[in-house]
């Protein structure tokens, strides 16, 4: 029976719950059975609440039975990536730094979350602060790709792309500042949506690129990401980066999912196919047929900036990286070194023995590019180069409803495969990265396998608060190959 | 002996807290002497995650100052992140402005003592976040309190336009003023809501060559006084360290020297070796603010008339000595009360003795301002009135006002029930003089003579006068009569 | 010898590690100094592409967002209060958070 829990999606689990067929509690007792089956193998979970999210469960089911009215998640599990702040358990964002940190407030999202009465059922792995492509950055433990124990899940989400992949929860939210949502989805087989910047609350985000990050959904489909979005996203007053609704009206984005959208125009960038596998290469080309068949019309444009987006983003997100994290320094909260000398080693023993190393090399380069005598050169150089990125977004808008590119140049690639050379990690961002530099919203879509069996990720990209058009032109796809 | 001329340059950089209700990136509350780490919140504690949103009103007094010392206010300003390491500042960095500051290129006028006004160039306003508090204690540790952190701070940097010690104290004490006008700050330099940071050279002419003494910046100053010492101190000892070493000022070799107030020295702390590298850069988590013209224009018509104008019009308008003036411009509510008097048919200087002399006091007891005693400046003239036509003397009045401060009676009603009126009528006073004179013909007689007995002679006639009429007699009316019929005693 | 060859040559060396660890507070040990210098060498070397691109014209985009003016009313929220304020704190006593003995200026070193 608790099998075919899992066999719901997120908004066939909500409707079934609502309509009292099915309990929320037997649904977080499948979550958890999953969990302790398989995630001792995988690792998507840093924490678990089982004993309060079988409490929450039953407050909602007494609730659903006496006909009393319920939030639009209610009873439904959910999972959310370790650097968004709860007041229940730790966050730790993957790090030493923060091992035992209690916060005592929670995120505007995890708020929204508890408002929509969704089971919060655990908090999940991450690259350390959310720096990497791969979840190999965590400092605490290791996740594995669900298909392929060998492989990495992607990153920096790895843990909640493994967690919906393998069904140890219905939906969870991850964080996107380069890729680290979509990319993970693409290595996972899920589908990740990172809205426009603004779109969601950052507060209670533990903060890495201030002008990157936002938060969106992984889950099994379009349909389910449409439901989380519904409930984060909105204007927060105590974020000042989180756009008004009179600039982006908020919508529901469940309702007119299913609308094919007419008269679709969509842009291909043909020089990019050739930094990919040429299995990535030919999923996305297929992709792109079945919009065909489907009556869409296919341009192709060039982008002229988007070699620079790597480069732009390594010198942005470390600069605001390495600001961000300067208040982990062991004394108001987080981890101090035993036995300082003085109260300089409180600082920098503390940090160093704390940091991984992927942080450590991200804090020394934004300090360096915002240094006294390099900062024009490097920092208010990508700051002018990102213009341009954005600009050549900007421009394929005015040709096309969206743009189509794969996801990563590959499938999953081995656990370790990357780790040599960190440049080398940073060059398989490239299809994401861009995104982030400009604003706008993106989703990944799973859209075949390769040789492997590993899944592909298909990534769509719409203008500026344009979700509402990227979501069903996801769907027209997703209805397609089902 | 070589021949050695040197001129005073002197920068003053002043921190002053705004008054607002909350800090300025988060709601919670600014109050004096809090239980420590009790007005903290994850904003301004800097916890993971946390989020800066600006205080409208912080912006807007800001803006109101900046205003108010002819600044040019800017356009479009943004807010930066100045980055250094230390633990009351627990983000490890502060929100500040860098490049576009909210004011810039302004003046503030200082009247001098000999009456003139001299013109303070400044440089920048902006707005930034002030730290927490070390507290250092006995033992191993440092505690560390971050109520104050987050607390909106206008920073203002004038010119090296001051020469002097005096200068400087007067310039601070005029900058306190403004703001006080404002009601942008307390100004209450106990509270350490004044800060400030004197940059001292000298520029020395010896032997026909010109040469410039390194820059000493002085900080740990608590009061006014200190300020004026410090500088003085610093002047002396530069001199001193020129004609000893010859050293000049170098890029590099910038000092900072703290004020021990209880030696009345100042102590080198740090050689600025380096400049510190803050690594400045816009803050991604806040966005720029634009003002429009017309919201400037809004602005510019809030700001009050200044100190240092309305002290002026009192001088050249009511005709009050600069001192009187200053007295009475040293808070607003005062200035207005006095002023609204004035306007309200009283006579300025009557109106001034009664405010600064009895007012004040009595204001100072009760520690309210004058203007919140439960008097009117209407019922003020119509009581300063009373005292120019001579209905009442000048010491009765102090006690009509202490009785108005008291009861909502008219002045006239209390000065009648209290028996104070005076009796200046001429012909009603001369009757009695004679009545006096008739009967006191030794007095007379010795106040007639002109010589030593003369002067006590009158007196005492007066005291006569005065028994008589039971003290209501107006005394200059009584000495006027007195010195016509008798010849001046005096 | 081929001196122009890029390979002898660091963008940035261990010296310039070493006061950007300062800057950063980061107490690296000296084989991380060494390994950081080849590896931050390496991504300035490539971000140099930047340079390939005129941008003499062009602003700096600090921001995506199309919003200006972003203030709240100077109204009171509850703050944490001491407890949990001092909750996380690595040493501390019932009011003040505790570090060594601060001994110089802000930034001092």
């Amino acid at each position: 029976m608790s099998k075919d829990i899992l066999k719901l999606t997120c908004r066939g689990l909500r409707d079934s719950i609502a309509k009292g067929e099915t309990k929320s509690s037997d649904a977080v007792s499948a979550v958890f059975a999953q969990i302790e089956e398989h995630d001792a193998k995988i690792g998507a979970f840093i924490s678990t609440f089982k004993e309060e999210a079988l409490k929450k469960a039953k407050e909602i089911d007494e609730k659903i039975s006496k006909g009393k009215p319920v939030g639009s998640l209610a009873g439904v599990p959910i999972a959310v990536k370790d650097n968004m702040c709860t007041t229940f358990g730790t966050t730790t964002c993957a790090s030493k730094i923060l091992e035992n940190f209690r916060s005592p407030y929670n995120a505007t999202v995890i708020e929204k979350l508890l408002a929509a009465d969704a089971v919060i059922i655990g908090k999940t792995n991450l690259d350390e602060f959310a720096m990497g492509s791969s979840t190999e950055n965590s400092g605490l433990k290791k996740t594995v790709n669900p298909r392929d124990p060998s492989r990495v899940p992607g990153g920096s989400s790895g843990g909640s792309a493994a967690a919906v992949a393998a069904k140890m929860c219905f939906a969870a939210l991850g964080s996107d500042t380069g890729g680290s949502i979509r990319q993970p989805a693409s290595f996972c087989g899920v589908a990740g949506l990172k809205p426009t910047y603004g779109r969601v609350s950052r507060y209670g985000l533990v903060a890495y690129g201030s002008s990157l990050d936002q938060i969106g959904p992984l889950a099994q489909n379009v349909a389910d990401c449409a439901l989380l979005l519904n409930v984060i996203a909105g204007h927060d007053e105590k974020d000042s980066t989180s756009i008004d609704e009179k600039t982006a009206p908020i919508v529901n984005w469940l309702e007119k999912i299913d609308q094919p959208a007419a008269g679709l125009k969509i842009a291909v960038v043909p020089q990019l196919f050739e930094g990919a596998d040429s299995e990535v290469v030919n999923a996305i080309k297929g992709a792109i047929e079945v919009y065909k068949r489907n009556g869409a019309e296919v341009i192709e444009i060039k982008m002229p900036h988007f070699e620079y987006a790597i480069a732009a983003y390594y010198l942005i997100a470390t600069a605001e990286a390495s600001s961000n994290l300067a208040r982990y320094d062991g004394v108001h909260y987080g981890y101090r070194t035993k036995n300082p000398a003085d109260y300089v080693e409180v600082y920098s023993k503390s940090r160093n023995e704390a940091f991984g190393q992927e942080v450590k090399r991200r804090i020394m380069l934004g300090t360096y590019a915002l240094s006294s005598g390099y900062y024009d050169a490097y920092y208010l150089k990508a700051l002018k180069v990102r213009n341009l990125i954005r600009g050549d977004f900007t421009a394929a808008f005015e040709r096309a409803d969206c743009i189509i590119m794969p996801t990563s140049p590959t499938t999953a690639f081995k656990i370790g495969e990357k780790t040599a050379d960190p440049l080398q990690m940073y060059l398989s961002d490239v299809y994401t990265i861009a995104v982030n530099l400009a604003g706008v919203p993106a989703i990944s879509i799973p859209c075949g396998f390769d040789k492997n069996n590993l899944p592909i990720g298909l990534q769509i990209i719409a203008s500026t608060f344009q979700e509402e058009k990227l979501l069903r032109i996801a769907r027209m796809f997703e209805r397609e190959i089902k | 002996m070589a021949d050695i001329e040197h001129n005073i340059v002197i920068g003053l950089e002043i921190h002053v807290q705004l008054c607002t209700k909350t800090k300025m990136f988060c709601g919670c509350e600014l109050i004096f002497a809090a239980e420590p780490n009790s007005r903290v919140c994850p904003v301004c504690l800097g916890l993971p995650g946390a989020l800066p949103v600006m205080n409208k009103q912080a912006v807007e007094f800001a803006m109101l100052t900046a205003c108010a010392l002819n600044c040019k206010i800017a356009e479009f300003t943004k807010w930066d992140r100045k980055s250094y390491y230390y633990p009351d500042l627990p983000k490890n960095y502060q929100i500040s402005q860098y490049d576009l500051p909210i004011g810039s290129n302004g003046f503030i006028g200082i009247p001098l003592a000999d009456g003139k006004t001299k013109r303070i160039r400044i440089r920048r306003v902006h707005l930034e976040e002030d730290a927490g508090k070390n507290i250092h204690s006995e033992g191993n540790f440092s505690k560390v309190d971050l109520n104050r952190a987050g607390t909106p701070l206008l920073e203002i940097v004038t010119e090296p336009d001051i020469n002097s010690a005096e200068e400087v104290r007067l310039l601070a004490i005029e900058l306190q003023r403004i703001v006080r006008f404002l009601g942008v700050s307390e100004a209450d330099m106990q509270k350490g809501h004044m800060r400030f940071e004197p940059n001292v050279n000298l520029h020395i002419r010896k032997d026909n060559n010109e040469y410039k003494t390194p820059i000493t910046e002085i900080k740990n100053l608590n009061s006014f006084k200190a300020l004026e010492k410090s500088v003085a101190f610093e002047v002396r000892r530069q001199l001193d360290e020129f004609l000893e070493s010859g050293r000049v000022m170098q890029s590099g070799n910038k000092k900072t020297f703290g004020w021990d107030d209880i030696r009345e020295v100042t102590v080198l702390q740090r050689e600025k070796e380096e400049a510190h590298d803050y690594r400045y850069f816009p803050d991604p988590d806040l966005v720029p603010v634009v003002v429009n013209e017309k919201r400037l224009n809004e602005i510019k018509a809030e700001l009050c008339e200044l100190p240092l104008k309305m002290q002026s019009r009192f001088v050249s308008d009511y005709g009050l000595s600069d001192y009187d003036a200053s007295v009475l411009t040293a808070d607003r509510a005062t200035a207005e009360f006095f002023d609204d008097a004035v306007k309200a048919g009283g006579d300025a200087k009557k109106l001034c003795n009664l405010i600064t002399q009895t007012g004040l006091k009595i204001a100072n007891e009760k520690n309210c301002k004058v203007s919140k005693l439960g008097i009117s400046p209407g019922q003020l003239a119509v009581l300063a009135q009373m005292v120019e036509q001579g209905m009442i003397s000048a010491t009765a009045s102090v006690t009509v006002f202490e009785k108005m401060t008291q009861s909502n009676d008219s002045p006239q009603q209390i000065a009648e029930s209290l028996n104070l009126l005076q009796k200046s009528d001429e012909g009603e006073l001369e009757k009695i003089v004679d009545e006096v004179i008739a009967v006191n013909s030794q007095a007379v007689e010795d106040a007639k003579s002109g010589d030593k007995k003369s002067k006590k002679a009158h007196g005492f006639l007066m005291g006569q006068v005065m028994q008589k009429t039971k003290g209501t007699a107006n005394p200059q009316v009584v000495a006027k009569i007195l010195n016509s019929k008798l010849g001046k005693g005096i | 010898m081929e001196q122009r060859k890029n390979m002898g040559q660091k963008k940035i060396d261990i010296e310039q590690v070493k006061q950007v660890a300062k800057l950063a507070r980061l107490a690296l040990s000296e084989a991380e100094i060494a390994q950081f210098a080849t590896q931050l060498s390496a991504i300035l070397e490539y971000v140099e592409k930047l340079n390939r691109l005129d941008t003499a014209d062009v602003e700096p985009l600090a921001h995506c967002l199309p919003i200006n003016n972003c203030l709240r009313e100077d109204r009171m929220k509850p703050s944490l209060g001491t407890e949990k304020t001092l909750a996380n704190a690595p040493q501390k006593d019932e009011q003040f958070f505790l570090v060594p003995k601060i001994l110089e200026e802000p930034g001092g070193f």
